[in-house]
């Protein structure tokens, strides 16, 4: 990992089960490699590659503890993310998009 | 948006094109901190962890717990800058920093013993991608963050 390269955090969200492993981090936090897996239809391998991939863009950070390695969600490169590419360009209108879908979806 | 309930353990990592020593400095001494924690000016002892405010308000204190420049530092974090988290219980921060190859450091923070503060849990949840994000910036680049 270099450290400057978003390449990996796109390359690591364009995956919808890394999506949806990043979504069962974000429910809670600090949770084993089986933990993850019983929640999801794959094998344990296929759970540790995505996880991987999740790792070596920063998106997932493990720590040990104990016995246990636990898996922790990493918002920072999502925020530098957003910082160069959402801020820079367009947040007012994905605001006001967001702000419009949201609303539609609701009175729907 | 989100009812979640925000997480006791917290982790946060980020890659820093500086040295152990810059990161160490720009943590500990206010003239770094004001221009990227939220405006707050941050000074480290090896006893006291201290964020005031412009005109000397406390922001948050904390007892350093492990003080090891430039690698490690670990205190506790006692909020004041608003009532909501000024009542509740301290929790730690813990602040790792390690040399990578190419002029890199890791940088690694991790907030917990937040069980009994979910009122802080949930406003650091909030704000430490953005600190850390404006202190990279402002390590690489000498500017604060625009914006």
């Amino acid at each position: 990992m270099t450290g400057v390269d978003d390449d990996p955090v796109f390359k690591a969200l364009a995956d919808p089960t890394r999506r949806h492993l990043l979504d069962r981090l974000f429910e809670r936090d600090g949770r084993t490699l089986t933990e993850l897996e019983s929640e999801l239809a794959m094998t344990r391998f296929g759970v540790m590659k995505h996880l991987r991939v999740l790792e070596d863009a920063g998106l997932v950070v493990t720590r040990r503890q104990g016995r246990e390695k636990l898996h922790y969600l990493n918002p920072v490169p999502i925020r530098l993310v957003h910082d160069r590419w959402i801020d820079k360009y367009t947040e007012r209108r994905v605001s006001a998009l967001a702000d419009l879908k949201n609303e539609l979806e609701e009175t729907a | 948006m989100t009812t979640m309930t925000a997480q006791t353990t917290q982790v946060y990592s980020i890659f820093i094109k500086a040295t152990p020593e810059q990161i160490w400095d720009a943590i500990t001494k206010p003239e770094f901190s004001h221009k990227y924690f939220y405006g707050s000016y941050v000074t480290v002892t090896p006893e006291a962890y201290r964020g005031l405010d412009g005109e000397g308000g406390d922001l948050v204190i904390g007892t350093v717990l492990e003080y090891e420049p430039p690698a490690r530092l670990v205190h506790s974090w006692s909020a004041m800058y608003d009532a909501e988290v000024a009542g509740e219980d301290a929790s730690r921060v813990t602040w790792e920093i390690e040399a990578q190859e190419g002029g890199y450091s890791k940088l690694t923070v991790v907030h917990d013993q937040l069980e009994a503060s979910p009122k802080t849990a949930e406003s650091v949840a909030r704000g430490w991608s953005y600190v850390l994000s404006g202190l990279k910036t402002l390590l690489e680049t000498g500017e604060p963050l625009a914006g």
